[in-house]
């Protein structure tokens, strides 16, 4: 009994450290190199090369006036934040971060993570709601619309995985990658990272919060401690994307020679590079070409990726691994290739009268 | 139509593009620390009076729109005009380089280089009697007799004055910046 409060303390402490101090690192890679990619030096005042900037950033947060508007519904106002980053720390208790080195190992790892993560929407929408603000309102309407939207692919993309392995556990999906499933499941992996940016409203699907359209969308009333906590929990929803392409598709922990978390924290500090990256390139989407990005393209890709994956396992089970993922390799391309041929915007009726 | 147009190819191009740019050097100036060379011919935030060529024919104080230039003469005993008081309300003066291009001695007022004359206090001036507030003038921005001269901080400009243009360096340009063009 004493030994689960322990590791339940433990852990706690351990998650929520990794979490706080993860995403003032993230906030400031992303706007050094987020600087770097636009040709400045990004914030270099605050301590050596700006390292202190995420830390003045939340000070100046936290000592901000909290303004609650007047017409405000002021109970769903409050609890927005919490709803809305609850449920990411909640996300983390099923990472590992090494060999069994997490808070539960559940056999159902994964769902539970996605079932969780869904929620965030709910706090999102409280927050639009309640600000009686209408661009507030309009952020939420386009946050939900596309989060259920891209849900779909998301989880499509991971079933690859789960098939692969046959099991659900986070544990057990990294110990059976012998080759990291972005290997052989290459087409997974790309829908898995375009869904999931879209999940956590990265650039090119950050529609929820378009500024030249509507301001900052379902936080444009919020300020001080309460915006903090948005804030914090869109870093910490990248993290956790980082951390389950990491877990899904690089291996996870697995690594040569040195230790186990060194490898994760590199490797989720790669994915999120990746992610800035694509925030450097690619501008804003817009409503109509998220949809369809995500009904027309993503969920066709990861449908046929669920089939042929199920085909390998089933037709070829003792193929050589290296022809596997020549072969899984050019069919992503040739998907990719096809798909885009077919894709294109519109297509429905849309009548006003 | 190519097999592989409108295939995405496009974002792969601009990942390449922006993945060049990690590695070129920036543009940012670090302002405080580095400092652009400005034109040779800037209109600064000074304007430069050079007592000992001044003939007090108060050329620049006419032609002042704004009536900043506030100087007194008088006939000294060798019937020759001097100078009693030059002062210099800088916050009246619009840098318009009038009193420079209406003197005719040609060296004896200049426009100045610098452009940073922020002070961290402004004591106003005793209000005169009908004056309204904003008729005050601020005592830090009015500078008298020799405080107007050249100094190190207060380098002459070329602004119409050909040879004070040429003892100042090129201006900067990010065109010439090294290393931003290349790659």
């Amino acid at each position: 009994m004493s030994d689960f409060w322990i590791h339940l303390l433990v852990y706690l402490v351990i998650l929520f450290g990794f979490v706080i101090v993860s995403v003032l690192i993230f906030i400031w890679l992303e706007r050094r190199l987020i600087g770097r990619f636009q040709l400045r030096p990004g914030p270099n005042r605050a301590g050596p090369f700006g390292l202190l900037q995420p830390i003045a950033d939340a000070i100046k947060v936290l000592i901000k006036e909290d303004i609650i508007p007047s017409e405000a519904d002021k109970g769903v106002f409050w609890l927005a934040p919490l709803v809305a980053f609850v449920p990411v720390m909640l996300m983390f208790a099923a990472i590992p971060f090494a060999d069994g080195v997490m808070l539960v190992d559940l056999n159902i790892g994964i769902l539970y993570i996605l079932a969780v993560s869904s929620v965030t929407v709910i706090g999102i929408f409280m927050a639009g709601w309640s600000s009686n603000s209408k661009y507030s309102l309009l952020g939420a309407m386009r946050t939900i619309a596309q989060e259920v939207s891209y849900e779909i692919p998301l989880v499509l993309s991971i079933l690859g995985v789960v098939m692969l392995t046959g099991s659900l556990s986070m544990n057990e999906i990294v110990k059976a990658q012998d080759v990291p499933f972005i290997l052989l499941q290459p087409l997974g992996f790309f829908v898995y990272l375009s869904a999931a940016m879209a999940e956590v409203n990265r650039t090119p699907f950050d529609l929820l919060e378009a500024e030249s359209e509507i301001i900052a969308g379902f936080h444009t009333e919020y300020s001080g401690m309460k915006f903090g906590l948005f804030y914090l929990m869109e870093y910490a929803e990248v993290l956790a994307v980082s951390a389950i392409a990491t877990t899904l598709f690089l291996g996870g922990w697995q690594g040569p020679l040195l230790h186990p978390v060194f490898w994760f924290i590199a490797k989720v500090l790669l994915v999120f590079m990746f992610i800035i990256w694509v925030r450097a390139t690619l501008p804003r989407l817009r409503i109509d070409q998220v949809m369809a990005f995500g009904w027309k393209f993503l969920l066709p890709l990861s449908l046929a990726n669920l089939v042929i994956t199920a085909f390998e396992i089933l037709i070829a089970p003792d193929i050589n691994t290296a022809v596997l993922i020549g072969i899984n390799i050019a069919v992503m391309f040739g998907l990719i290739l096809l798909f885009s041929r077919f894709y294109k915007l519109g297509g429905g009726r849309v009548s006003i009268k | 139509m190519s097999v592989l147009s409108n295939t995405g190819g496009g974002i792969l191009k601009g990942m390449r593009l922006t993945f060049k740019h990690l590695f070129r050097p920036w543009i940012t100036v670090q302002y405080p620390e580095e400092k652009l060379a400005m034109s040779k011919r800037i209109r600064g935030n000074q304007v430069i009076w050079v007592k000992e060529t001044c003939i007090a024919c108060l050329a620049c104080a006419r032609a002042c729109p704004v009536k900043a230039i506030n100087m007194e003469v008088s006939r000294g005993e060798d019937r020759k005009l001097k100078v009693d008081h030059m002062s210099i309300d800088f916050g009246l003066c619009i840098f318009c380089g009038l009193c420079v291009e209406s003197c005719p001695t040609k060296n004896a007022i200049y426009m100045g280089c610098g452009y940073e004359t922020t002070t961290y206090r402004c004591t106003n001036v005793e209000k005169a009697e009908g004056q309204s507030f904003s008729e005050c003038r601020c005592r830090e921005l009015i500078l008298t007799g020799d405080e107007l001269g050249p100094s190190e901080t207060r380098v002459l400009s070329g602004y119409d004055r050909p040879d004070a243009a040429e003892k100042l360096p090129l201006q900067t340009l990010l065109i010439n910046k090294k290393g931003y063009f290349e790659r």
